[in-house]
């Protein structure tokens, strides 16, 4: 039975039901949903009471998808079809993947992001991300008894924009509205500030099952200001496992073992790490396919010696953010602890030996970063006015061109604070040049062969001139999420090229839509309803911001005549919302959004100047 | 407010070389507090749209101010100087001197840590001083050339600086 909602005192003053939104950490090894409940953060539990959802998702011969416990049970015994960890390979193409001989899988290298062979068919690291999704946006309806608003999902910090791009396209591929993508050492920020009303330097120190990140934020008044990130986005506990294997295998004096074995072996070496979390020794039993007996102790010193390269590998980016951010270890007030690796004893002395204090650990590190996100989607839904507290991220990797020589060229440099623009003008190398190659890349590395590619594009049809005549602008805007866009144009023609950055290496919107419709094969009604239903949420939505907007500023900021002029269009899409077919709602929300283009640059000019009235009283004072 | 106004009008600030740095700090967090997109995630198109335009300008007449080279070569293009013309290169032969033996300093140093960070301290205290200089020619004596000069030099000393970070960076 869906409860009764009951909103927060004195929170909501336009008269709207509260929104659902759910914050999602979408882990390499486990999956969390949260969301806000009568004004407190909360994991959201399946029917079987469990908070975690292993990323693990087994495809079967008759189609059926199998996530979570169930599909983990059965790696061992089916690991072609069952895959584990899939955000490694999220934007990474297989020559990324250094340890795939390790792993269990059929690769196949396809054009920017490898895909999976399974029993079901060849499959994208997107499409597998989109089933955990899935899950947790039906496990999240069934909780919170009604259809979500939209999703704020986490993602490492120091994902590049492939990885971005590929985890949003999962999320559309799952049907949620994503409301943000949100940095996972900023989410666990976000619930440990605010719980803590902490003020000064924190260093987010995040490893999680197959990434590492550190985020040196500067907390000032409910300003949640990232200075620096750093991080490895292939670095992660399932490394610590690793080791663990082939120190198993070395031990038993083999070489490689079968697929099955590989598995299953994989599955003991993480249990003794985590059994070693508060004990000095763990015993490793299996029997392998060849009857072969394994019986071997794993003392917590071995088990150091075995991943000290590992615990130093996280220090070095520990030690760039503190320059990038141009502070002293000593500065820094405290160290939240985020990821389940964080719980290994040896890496909370090493972090705490670095940073010369204990780290904190009040906070369940698996479940912060999702309590974090779900607190910023219920600002971001529209629930909360947020006025508490305010995020300022960066752009993790520096964002450039490649230049004459294969260099590159940076435009939007590291910890930028985002939204970023920056723009800069090119010019042709040849006389008579009449088209210009751009090829977008990121990373700090000085070679373009060095960086990640992102994506190549052409603007065609510079009028001849003689070399070094011809002026190119290329613009780099980062939007919110941190996802890139780029544009170029010749200033003296005005001949224009743009792209998002994405088609290189992610899935085109033609992809997407591909599969959309692939997973309603079987009935097209069904994706129609579903176009329509979104656009009468976005309908329905406008329309509510819309007269909040017409509310608040509607009377002082627009005439008679210019406010007649909203309410109709506000009314044309009321009334099609009620009765319009697709095309209809579609129209009318074009419209009303036209329509207030100039109200909107209004109001926001309103607010500059109330958030500096402030200011020209303090000069007034001086 | 329109984006035709200069970053200092933008944040309510005299244009001038010395700064309130914590005034700047401030007018930048409360106008981000206002238009921020996470403000506008469920606005309507048009001021999504609006919001990151603006958050994008902010952001960038923020990042220049705070930087003191940045933010006196902003000064110099408000007077419609640009000092870093591809044209404008002079440098008197003293100053070239010195940048030759911070250069072979620099190389000398390679890999060795502890010569690094000497050499870094000695670059930003000359930087330092330079910004002093700024500050004196733009601010006092609106001397627009000599302070042209003055941004140059702190440029090369800015590169020699990034260098350092980079050979730092390269030996962890």
């Amino acid at each position: 039975m869906a409860l009764l909602q009951i909103s927060e005192p004195g929170l909501s003053t336009a008269p709207h039901q509260h929104r659902l939104a759910v914050g999602i950490d979408l882990g390499t090894t486990n999956s969390l949903v949260a969301s806000v409940r009568n004004g407190v953060a909360v994991v959201l539990n399946d029917a079987a009471g469990h908070g975690l959802l292993p990323s693990v998702v087994r495809y079967q011969r008759d189609g059926d998808v199998e996530v979570g416990h169930g599909a983990l049970a059965r790696a061992a015994e089916d690991p072609h079809n069952t895959i584990v960890s899939v955000k490694r390979f999220m934007g990474r193409g297989i020559k990324d993947i250094p340890d795939a001989a390790t792993m269990p899988y059929q690769f196949v290298d396809a054009p920017g992001m490898v895909r999976l062979r399974t029993i079901a068919g060849e499959k994208s690291p997107v499409e597998v991300s989109a089933e955990i999704l899935k899950q947790l946006k039906a496990r999240a309806e069934a909780a919170l008894g009604g259809e979500l608003v939209g999703a704020v999902i986490t993602v490492p910090a120091y994902f590049d924009d492939a990885q971005r791009q590929a985890t949003k396209d999962a999320a559309r591929l799952a049907g949620l509205n994503v409301l943000r993508l949100l940095n996972e050492p900023t989410a666990a920020a976000i619930a440990y500030g605010l719980d803590n009303a902490a003020e000064g330097i924190y260093a987010v120190y995040d490893l999680g099952g197959g990434t590492f990140d550190i985020s040196i934020l500067k907390l000032t008044r409910g300003v949640f200001e990232v200075l620096a990130t750093n991080g490895d986005s292939a670095l992660g506990g399932d490394d610590f496992d690793r080791r663990v294997y082939c120190w198993l295998l070395e031990q038993s004096l083999l070489h490689t073992v079968g697929d099955h074995d590989k598995a299953m072996l994989m599955a003991k070496a993480r249990e003794a790490k985590e059994h070693l979390t508060d004990h000095p020794e763990a015993r490793v039993t299996a029997v392998l396919a060849t009857g072969q007996l394994i019986d071997l102790v794993l003392t917590e010193a071995k088990f150091n010696e075995l991943t000290a390269s590992l615990v130093n590998k996280t220090l070095a980016p520990c030690r760039k953010a503190l320059r990038d951010a141009g502070l002293d270890a000593a500065e820094v007030k405290g160290v939240v602890m985020v990821g389940g690796s964080t719980r290994v004893p040896r890496i909370q002395a090493a972090v705490g030996e670095f940073f010369g204090q204990t780290p904190l650990t009040n906070l369940d590190p698996d479940k912060v970063v999702a309590l974090g996100a779900a607190t910023q989607a219920n600002v971001l839904a529209g629930n909360k006015a947020g006025d508490d507290w305010l995020l300022l991220d960066v752009v993790p990797l520096s964002l450039g061109l490649e230049t004459m020589g294969g260099l590159t060229e940076k435009i939007i440099p590291r910890n930028a604070t985002i939204p970023t623009a920056r723009a800069q003008e090119f010019t042709t190398f040849k006389d008579g040049q009449t088209a210009m190659s751009i090829h977008v890349v990121q990373g700090e590395r000085e070679l373009v062969s060095d960086c990640r590619s992102l994506a190549r594009f052409e603007l065609r049809g510079i009028p001849p001139m003689v070399a070094g005549a011809a002026r190119v602008r290329v613009t780099f805007q980062v939007d919110a999420d941190g996802l890139l866009s780029v544009s170029a144009r010749e200033t003296g023609t005005g001949i224009e090229a743009s792209i998002a950055v994405k088609p290189s290496y992610g899935l085109g919107d033609d992809e997407v839509a591909r599969m959309l419709r692939d997973s309603y094969a079987h009935a097209q009604d069904d994706m129609t309803a579903r176009n329509l239903a979104e656009a009468r949420v976005d309908g329905q939505r406008l329309v509510e911001a819309t007269e909040a907007a017409l509310a608040e500023n509607g009377d002082s900021l627009l005439d008679a005549d210019e406010r007649a002029a909203l309410d109709k269009l506000v009314a044309a899409l009321k009334t099609a919302l009620t009765d319009g077919d697709l095309t209809v709602i579609k129209r009318a929300s074009d419209a009303l959004n036209q329509g207030t283009v100039e109200f909107a640059a209004r109001r926001m000019n309103l607010s500059v100047k109330k958030a500096l009235a402030g200011h020209r009283l303090d000069e007034l004072e001086i | 407010m329109d984006f035709n106004q200069n970053h200092f009008e933008l944040f309510g600030l005299p244009a001038t070389f010395a700064i309130d740095a914590d005034r700047l700090d401030q007018a930048y967090r409360d106008i981000q507090a206002k238009i921020h997109p996470d403000r506008f995630a469920h606005a309507g198109d048009a001021e999504k749209r609006l919001s990151m335009q603006w958050t994008t300008r902010i952001n960038e007449a923020y990042q220049t101010l705070r930087k003191p080279f940045e933010r006196a070569r902003y000064l110099l293009l408000l007077r419609g100087i640009d000092a870093m013309a591809a044209g404008n290169t002079h440098m008197p032969a003293d100053f070239l001197m010195r940048q030759m033996t911070w250069r072979e300093a620099l190389a000398d140093a390679n890999g060795d840590t502890p010569a690094l960070t000497t050499l870094e301290r000695e670059l930003r205290d000359h930087a330092r001083e330079l910004q002093q200089e700024l500050a004196d020619r733009i601010d006092q004596r609106q001397d627009w050339p000599a302070a042209a000069e003055t941004l140059r030099k702190l440029r090369f000393m800015e590169k020699l600086l990034e260098e350092i970070d980079d050979a730092l960076a390269a030996i962890e």
